[in-house]
């Protein structure tokens, strides 16, 4: 196995190349834009958040690399359904997964497909790609008008 | 092919066993390293030189009258001859010590640009500027009200010399413009560009980053009034840089950095500025970095510049005919005649994902927008993959490059 296949999975590659919810919504109640400067990767998340805080529909689009595009589109198929009170605590834990945070544990996470990210720690310039999505949707939910990875 | 008996070929085996992190491993694999553009790696004669200083010859400059003292002064002065001689240029005190292209750049817009242009006056660059190039004169015309003119690139990657024409006028003040580009790799016509802007009566800085390591510069040739370059892109440590001035335009400008080193008397009524080069050093300089920079160039020199450029065309003549043959790879930037940088964008694989694999299989590449971002915009790309050469670099490793190029084009399908 060389060093990169680890990080591009099948997974990855088949959202890279087939982005699900990937368009932009008129009737969004809530939305962001994120971008990372380092490379260049934009990409607006939308929401349409319902009664009890729960997120109706969700989507993205914009451009970016493989890891970017691919989280955003896990993060959205994920996220469907859930509350928004969810959506935060998911993001804590995938944050703190490609941090590698020693608090963090697969086995008790909440992360389920999710965890294919997990090999991002290995690649600490990627991080950021991984992460975009997720500020993005939380400054979102937040109505900040845009976002950037920290 | 050009048969010029002063240019050797390069024994390629003798000069990789040179530079030591040419041999460091990535994996199984030694590093394929083609990001000279970025920060060029040592030869063993800058790293033995400056070990050689620290250890033996080590003080500070312009202070002691010890033994010591004096002797590292002389050779952190004549340091100046090295490099004028060099680039061509006249006299030694022609010669700045900076930090590097960034400082020097801002050197000029804060010593010169601040106290000679004003609201209305326009200063000229262009599309394929470096950010180093252009927020310094973003800021400049910030604060004076000054205008800043853009030349526009041509798709291959050239000036649009007749546009550059017709920007020209009694307004422009400084026409600021890079020699080589470091995305596109194209060599512009400085010589010519400067004589334009002369007639047009505007002063001229030519951004030599990419060109210093890579061929014969001539300042008095090119006769722009700044010249400006970093040790690290030409074999040389970080932290030293220079800014080649007219002297008679030196002496007119204001220092940016004000403190030690650069007066010639102070009072609390006030003080006196030293001549240039001095005006412009505030400070104790980088003195061990400076006899670094002074052997890379003592290095360089005995390779021979010819010699460098003959190689490096060579390597970009093989490397280009290898992802011509990719047919999903666009290369950005095919000007005739251009400098050793192979730009590149593949539609289905985005630059930090190219980056990715390439470093997997050891071979080391910048992926991003390279500090040129109105640059990307003209090409609609939001980035681009380069693979930047050096003399030291060689077919095989090229061959690695497009195996590896092969490799992720075949992954993300
Ligand atoms: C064309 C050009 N100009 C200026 C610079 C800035 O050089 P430095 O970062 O050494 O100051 C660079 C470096 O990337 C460059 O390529």
């Amino acid at each position: 196995m060389s060093y990169s296949s680890d990080l591009y999975q099948q997974v990855i590659l088949d959202h890279n190349r087939k982005p699900r919810n990937f368009f932009a919504m008129e009737d969004s109640t809530h939305h962001c834009e994120g971008y990372n400067p380092l490379c260049g990767d934009k990409i607006t998340v939308y929401l349409k958040v319902g009664n009890g805080g729960v997120i109706e529909d969700i989507s993205f689009n914009g451009s970016g690399c493989a890891i970017s595009k691919s989280s955003a589109s896990m993060m959205t198929a994920f996220l469907k359904g859930k509350t928004i009170d969810t959506a935060k605590s998911v993001f804590e834990s995938f944050h703190a997964m490609v941090t590698d945070d020693p608090g963090f544990d697969q086995a008790k996470s909440n992360l389920g497909k999710l965890a294919i990210f997990e090999g991002v720690r290995e690649y600490p310039s990627r991080i950021k790609c991984a992460t975009l999505s997720w500020h993005t949707l939380i400054s979102a939910i937040d109505d900040k008008k845009e976002a950037q990875t920290e | 092919m050009k048969v010029d008996a002063t240019i050797r070929e390069i024994d390629i085996e003798t000069v990789r066993k040179d530079f030591p992190v040419l041999s460091v491993k990535m994996g199984d694999n030694s590093i394929a390293y083609l990001d000279s553009g970025a920060t060029a790696q040592k030869p063993l004669a800058v790293i033995e030189r400056m070990k050689e200083f620290d250890s033996h010859q080590y003080a500070t400059v312009h202070r002691g009258s010890y033994r010591l003292g004096e002797e590292a002064t002389q050779i952190f002065e004549s340091g100046r001859e090295t490099i004028a001689s060099f680039i061509g240029a006249k006299q030694g005190r022609e010669i700045v010590y900076t930090s590097g292209a960034t400082m020097s750049i801002n050197l000029v817009a804060y010593g010169y640009g601040r106290k000679f242009i004003r609201r209305g006056d326009e200063i000229v660059i262009s599309d394929m500027e470096h950010h180093a190039n252009i927020v310094p004169w973003l800021k400049l015309c910030e604060e004076t009200g000054a205008v800043l003119k853009v030349i526009p690139v041509t798709e291959t990657g050239e000036f649009d010399e007749s546009a550059f024409v017709k920007l020209l006028s009694a307004r422009t003040k400084l026409v600021s413009i890079t020699h080589v580009s470091n995305v596109l790799g194209t060599v512009n016509r400085v010589k010519e560009l400067s004589a334009l802007a002369h007639s047009a009566g505007a002063k001229v800085l030519v951004d030599g980053a990419q060109a210093a390591p890579h061929m014969k510069i001539d300042v008095s040739e090119i006769d722009s009034d700044f010249y400006v370059f970093s040790g690290h892109k030409m074999y040389g440590p970080t932290g030293v840089g220079v800014l080649y001035g007219k002297y008679d335009l030196l002496e007119t400008m204001d220092p940016l950095l004000t403190g030690g080193d650069m007066i010639e008397r102070v009072t609390f009524a006030g003080a006196t500025y030293a001549p240039p080069p001095q005006r412009f050093e505030a400070g104790t300089p980088p003195i061990t970095q400076v006899v670094g920079l002074c052997a890379a160039i003592d290095y360089l020199s005995a390779i021979g510049m010819e010699t460098i450029e003959e190689r490096e065309r060579e390597l970009l003549e093989y490397g280009s005919d290898l992802l011509r043959k990719i047919p999903q790879v666009r290369i950005i930037g095919t000007a005739p005649g251009k400098a050793a940088i192979l730009s590149f964008v593949v539609d289905s694989v985005h630059p930090h994902d190219m980056v990715t694999i390439l470093d997997g299989e050891g071979v080391a590449v910048r992926g991003g927008h390279h500090c040129a971002q109105p640059l990307m915009d003209r090409y609609n790309i939001p980035a681009a993959t380069r693979a930047s050469l050096a003399f030291y670099n060689t077919t095989e490793e090229l061959d690695r490059l497009s195996a590896a190029i092969r490799k992720a084009v075949a992954l993300f399908g």
